[in-house]
């Protein structure tokens, strides 16, 4: 009966945080204007697959490469006469799935290396802070490149290469909020009643940072996705799978600069574009709701 | 200011101590050995594989093979490439002007309109001016570096022919002037270095931006305001000394990002520097050289950013005591 109660309580606690939360979150414009462009790619990367398939363009049996767009073709073609805007569509969901699967790994990383050095402080924070700082001051592309060569072209391979080279900033930010909420009274008394390292890290201080990993996130997901298309166009790409840094790695080596082939290069930069805008548009907003200095006093 | 001095040499040492270390470790032990590795290497012939066995002691153990390792480090010259048949270290020396030339010119012009239209646009703060110049630096900032090359390319040198498709000059042309030299020089130089400083150009004048507004809200503004003192000179001494501080640290922060643009910008314009370097470097799977330049462009950063940390402390007089 008890915990029935303290479970609705807290559920109608989580009820009012949300909707006072939407409350200022949807009077930010640049915000609701990243949340439309979010929900439309992933839409377009869950369902476009299902409805598009890549045809080739031919007129008379002869195979019609880089031609302009036309009103069946409405993004042109490529060098083998294969339709662009289907192309972009399809590409939409590896290109998100990357960003998201990287995002995921390098939050996890970044979180659990913060909370255990602000948490357990001294020689363990000291270790991990040393290796964070060699992570945060080595030059991102170098180290992702020399990986991604190393270890072969693969989308498995991108992801954790992604991944394994973009927490340190989280890591850090989270480390230091961890500092401050250690000493918060609640937290030693569950350390009074007995409770486990594990359990205050997992119930206790986790909770608390769960705001700053949110707001973070969106940063990291923004660098996943621009560091999936610099990887692919760079060649680190897994060449069969149609992304839109795969797309602009062919086009380049393809001759579309030659060509102003526009309508090849054009479409798939602008969708990553768009993406990356996204995530910063919703970080922006997502900074004022949460530090309330930031709003306008005026308003 | 010594012990802090100390303090920093010693941590910038350590963190140089680990790359050095990540930087064996990296290309010896993540997919297994360089053999392994090379054999992906399509040109390489049985002979070449058997001196690089050789030349790395990969007969040896894993200890003798670290000590190797950290002799050619020593001796200087980073091993040899196989793709140039030199010491890597003349390979990467080479390509370092090119590199300082096209990086410098970007960051200077950068920071200059950075700086410039941050302080208009948190001058004009909440106007449609500072939307507009917000929106454009937000966009600027979330563009992939070598797409923005790319269609500089496609339009200003195959459309309109205005530039040099890329390179640095036409080589066996001999210049009846300096001038000359120096025009077609820039000529070359310009499409590259606008294109980079335009990639640049959207952070700095975001953190001027944000940084001018946090210092005019401080009471010491108001204070100078009350005394009368004009718009020009509060923002010329009370306000821009103290807000341009978050630009230097940026430009410490931002060194990782630039030398990553330099390696996206270079392979689109064929610019012969340290970047094109690393791309050709990785299609031909030239590890020697690669592994080279990861070592030598991560000090370089690790230095550059240990000079910034004490210039900052220089420049601030509130983090000297």
């Amino acid at each position: 009966m008890q915990i029935d109660a303290l479970k609705n309580e807290r559920l109608a606690l989580w009820k009012k945080n949300l909707s006072s939360f939407w409350s200022i979150y949807s009077q930010n414009t640049m915000g609701l204007i990243g949340l439309v462009i979010l929900i439309f790619f992933t839409l377009m990367a869950i369902f476009g697959p299902l409805l598009v398939s890549i045809t080739t363009m031919s007129v008379d049996g002869v195979t019609q490469v880089m031609h302009p767009p036309t009103s069946g073709f409405w993004l042109g073609t490529d060098d083998l006469g294969k339709d662009i805007l289907a192309g972009v569509i399809i590409g939409s969901r590896v290109s998100l799935l990357v960003g998201v699967a990287a995002t995921a790994i390098s939050m996890i990383i970044g979180t659990v290396i913060g909370i255990v050095s602000g948490f357990y402080g001294r020689a363990v924070d000291a270790l991990l802070m040393r290796i964070t700082d060699v992570f945060l001051v080595i030059p991102w592309l170098p180290l992702m490149l020399v990986m991604a060569a190393l270890l072969g072209p693969s989308l498995g391979n991108i992801i954790f290469v992604i991944g394994i080279t973009s927490w340190a900033g989280t890591a850090r930010i989270i480390r230091s909020q961890t500092l401050s909420i250690k000493e918060r009274p609640y937290v030693e008394r569950a350390r009074a009643i007995g409770s486990e390292d594990s359990h205050i890290m997992f119930y206790h201080i986790l909770p608390n940072v769960f705001p700053l990993i949110f707001a973070n996130t969106v940063l990291v997901a923004a660098i996943a996705i621009l560091s999936e298309t610099t990887l692919s166009f760079l060649g680190m790409g897994d060449p069969t799978r149609v992304t839109w840094g795969v797309m602009l790695h062919f086009a380049f080596s393809m001759g579309a600069v030659s060509h102003v082939a526009w309508w090849w290069l054009l479409p798939p930069g602008i969708c990553v574009v768009l993406v990356v805008l996204s995530f910063t548009f919703i970080g922006y907003a997502l900074d004022e709701v949460l530090n309330p200095k930031l709003r306008r006093r005026d308003q | 200011m010594r012990g802090y001095l100390f303090q920093k040499i010693m941590q910038a040492g350590l963190t140089i101590l680990i790359v050095v270390a990540l930087n064996f470790f990296l290309f010896r032990i993540m997919p297994g050995d360089p053999i392994r590795v090379l054999i992906r290497n399509p040109k390489i012939s049985a002979d070449a594989l058997e001196r690089v066995r050789e030349q790395f002691g990969l007969n040896e153990g894993r200890l003798v093979q670290f000590w190797i390792y950290l002799r050619d480090l020593f001796s200087g010259e980073l091993g040899s490439s196989f793709n140039y048949r030199q010491p890597v270290i003349d390979v990467i020396m080479e390509r370092v002007p090119a590199t300082i030339m096209l990086v410098g010119t970007a960051t200077v012009l950068s920071i200059i309109f950075g700086v410039l239209l941050g302080v208009i646009l948190a001058w004009k703060r909440g106007t449609r001016l500072d939307i507009v110049g917000l929106s454009i630096s937000l966009i600027l900032y979330s563009m992939p570096t070598f797409w923005v090359a790319i269609i500089m390319v496609m339009i200003f040198a195959v459309y309109w022919q205005i530039f040099p498709l890329g390179g640095m000059g036409m080589p066996g042309v001999f210049y009846t002037s300096l001038w000359a030299e120096l025009a077609s020089k820039v000529g070359y130089l310009f499409l590259p270095t606008v294109t980079f400083a335009l990639i640049l150009v959207g952070e700095y004048v975001l953190i001027m931006r944000s940084s001018l507004l946090e210092v005019m809200r401080e009471d010491y503004m108001l204070t100078a305001r009350a005394k009368g003192v004009s718009n020009r000179d509060l923002l010329r001494k009370h306000a821009l000394p103290n807000a341009m501080l978050p630009v230097v640290t940026l430009i410490a922060i931002n060194l990782g990002f630039i030398v990553g643009g330099a390696i996206q910008i270079e392979t689109v314009f064929s610019w012969p520097g340290l970047g094109r370097l690393m791309y050709t470097a990785l299609t031909n799977r030239d590890y020697p050289v690669l592994q080279g330049l990861f070592l030598f462009v991560t000090i370089a950063v690790i230095v550059a950013n240990f000079c910034a940390d004490i210039l900052y402390r220089y420049l601030d007089p509130r983090v000297k005591s």
